[in-house]
């Protein structure tokens, strides 16, 4: 049974907060990455990442603020890389994501204060032991990542859904396709504590997907994939309370995934009876297609 | 003849190691209404944006309203579009949505959507005739429908100059009608139009001059070229044997689809 009296106690109360931010961050950069075909964008900077994590105990340092700077940086390497297109690049990504993890173990190993327990809880999230400080780095985060989100979002509409288009517009291309590469990158940070660095990728681009079989636009494609999203962490949190064998980051990511293949059946039904709708109302005259 | 809207001097472009342009000069005045001729494969889609800079140059120069691209500012001025609607990762987005984003150039960040925004939007969709689609997703309208949501969006920004790559490839006659309605009411505006053709069917008597390209250089810049013999009969269907064939240049992997 999913236990209630948990909610009195600071620890949880902390990974409430932590799960709602993870939910609505990740699903609204999420979008843009998905239409920007960069849907394992997160998993790369999540490998890279696990470096800064690493680097962080080896100098004594917060894990969460080397985590960022690394992070960023893995993110900027990988959309230089994206943007000169070069069909070596798919290695040269491939090499970074496993210089990410190999490195993150090694650095773990040999740092005073690292253990294996610690390099799972950065993984595969350990958000029982999300702290006060935590949640302000996070909180701040969140507040940069959807005020990214909230003052370019019209900008970063046009450049995910047509590259070529945002150039013929006059819009800083190189800049906002930085932009999209930091934001996930902060995303990532921030939703590590919770799911973990493997599974981070999962609450960007499931809640899209999901939203995406159900809906006509993008604005709302965002939203309601950011109602999925804290409706899988929070549901994913509260379920893990259920047993102490239950870990919440893959509690969180089946349940979103177990969304999906509910909206995927939902959607059907929905865009048949839109067609038929439109049909109707097209007097037979207009080849509805139906996309799936 | 008014300002001069583009002027490529010397264009050269190369994709993949291979030349797709060898050399053009091409000046656009403001008020020209120029259809861009060729074969698949001429090169005549390359030339158009890298008109525009679009398609960086490896050799020569080009100059959008007097300035290079890199330097331009005066985006709002052009109108561009595209052979067709990205679709991406399969984000939907409403045909308004897309209507919309043609404002973006004309918009700054933090200030919210005007009433002229809206109403351009509005005349835009009235335009092509899709004022009833608004919240329809646009990637699952028709091929015909999508061209209209396209030519929305370059109406939608108010621009001074329309380039349009093919925008008359695989649309249904209902749409090509449109489509010159449209034209000819931008042409009495003064409006500069470049457009890439395979033929031109209805926009014929619009086009003031007939740019093609063959194998990467202009081949005949002047009137627009008649059609001769069985293809200059009224009602005459222009059947190429090419649908098959695999695209050249930039599209390489897509196959034509009416």
């Amino acid at each position: 049974m999913i236990d209630l009296s948990l909610l009195d106690k600071q620890f949880f109360q902390l990974a409430l907060v932590a799960a709602l931010l993870v939910g609505l961050c990740a699903p609204a950069v999420g979008t843009f990455i998905v239409q920007r075909r960069l849907a394992l964008l997160g998993d790369g900077i999540g490998h890279v990442a696990l470096t800064g994590v690493a680097l962080g105990f080896l100098t004594g340092t917060a894990p969460v603020l080397t985590a960022v700077a690394v992070a960023v940086a893995g993110a900027l390497a990988i959309e230089l890389v994206r943007a000169r297109g070069r069909t070596s690049g798919d290695v040269a990504l491939a090499l970074l994501f496993y210089g990410g993890i190999a490195g993150g173990v090694m650095l773990m190993g040999i740092a005073p204060g690292g253990s294996n327990a610690k390099l799972n809880s950065y993984l595969f999230g350990a958000i029982a032991s999300v702290t006060v400080e935590d949640i302000w780095v996070i909180g701040g985060l969140a507040v940069l990542v959807l005020g990214v989100v909230a003052v370019f979002g019209r900008e970063l509409f046009v450049l995910c859904q047509d590259e070529e288009m945002a150039r013929a517009s006059g819009l800083p291309v190189r800049f906002l396709s930085m932009l999209v590469a930091v934001t996930a990158a902060l995303t990532v940070v921030i939703a590590m504590r919770v799911v973990g660095l493997l599974l981070v990728s999962a609450l960007m681009v499931i809640p899209v997907a999901t939203s995406q079989q159900l809906t006509r636009g993008f604005r709302s494609t965002m939203l309601l994939a950011m109602v999925f999203g804290v409706v899988a962490s929070l549901g994913g949190l509260l379920a893990s309370t259920a047993s102490t064998r239950v870990p919440p980051g893959a509690a969180i990511v089946l349940l979103a995934l177990a969304g999906f293949a509910l909206a995927l059946v939902v959607g059907r039904f929905v865009r048949r009876g839109r067609s038929q709708e439109s049909r109707v109302s097209q007097a037979g005259n207009v080849r509805v297609k139906e996309v799936l | 003849m008014g300002e001069t809207a583009f002027a490529m001097t010397g264009g050269r472009v190369t994709l993949d190691g291979r030349p797709v342009l060898a050399g053009v000069d091409l000046t656009i005045h403001e008020g020209d209404v120029v259809a861009v001729m060729g074969a698949n494969g001429s090169g005549k889609s390359t030339l158009v944006r890298a008109l525009l800079g679009l398609t960086p140059l490896s050799g020569g120069s080009t100059l959008l309203y007097g300035v290079p691209p890199a330097r331009f500012r005066q985006w709002w001025r052009i109108g561009y579009v595209p052979q067709r609607l990205a679709v991406g990762g399969g984000v939907p987005a409403t045909v308004r949505e897309v209507v919309a984003s043609g404002r973006i150039a004309r918009r700054r960040r933090l200030r919210r959507t005007s009433a002229a925004d809206r109403e351009a939007v509005d005349r835009a969709l009235d335009a092509v005739g899709l004022s009833d689609r608004t919240g329809d997703s646009a990637q699952a309208l028709s091929g015909g429908q999508q061209q209209r949501v396209l030519i929305a969006r370059a109406l939608a920004g108010e621009p001074d100059a329309y380039v349009m790559d093919e925008p008359t490839a695989g649309v249904d006659a209902e749409t090509q009608r449109l489509l010159a309605d449209t034209l000819t009411r931008l042409v009495a505006d003064g409006k500069t139009v470049v457009l890439v053709a395979h033929e031109l069917g209805p926009l014929e008597p619009l086009i003031t001059r007939g740019v093609v390209i063959r194998e990467g250089r202009v081949a005949h810049d002047g009137p627009p070229p008649q059609p001769e013999g069985e293809c200059a009969k009224p009602g005459h269907q222009h059947v190429h044997p090419h649908a098959a064939e695999a695209v050249a240049g930039p599209l390489r992997g897509w196959q034509g689809e009416a």
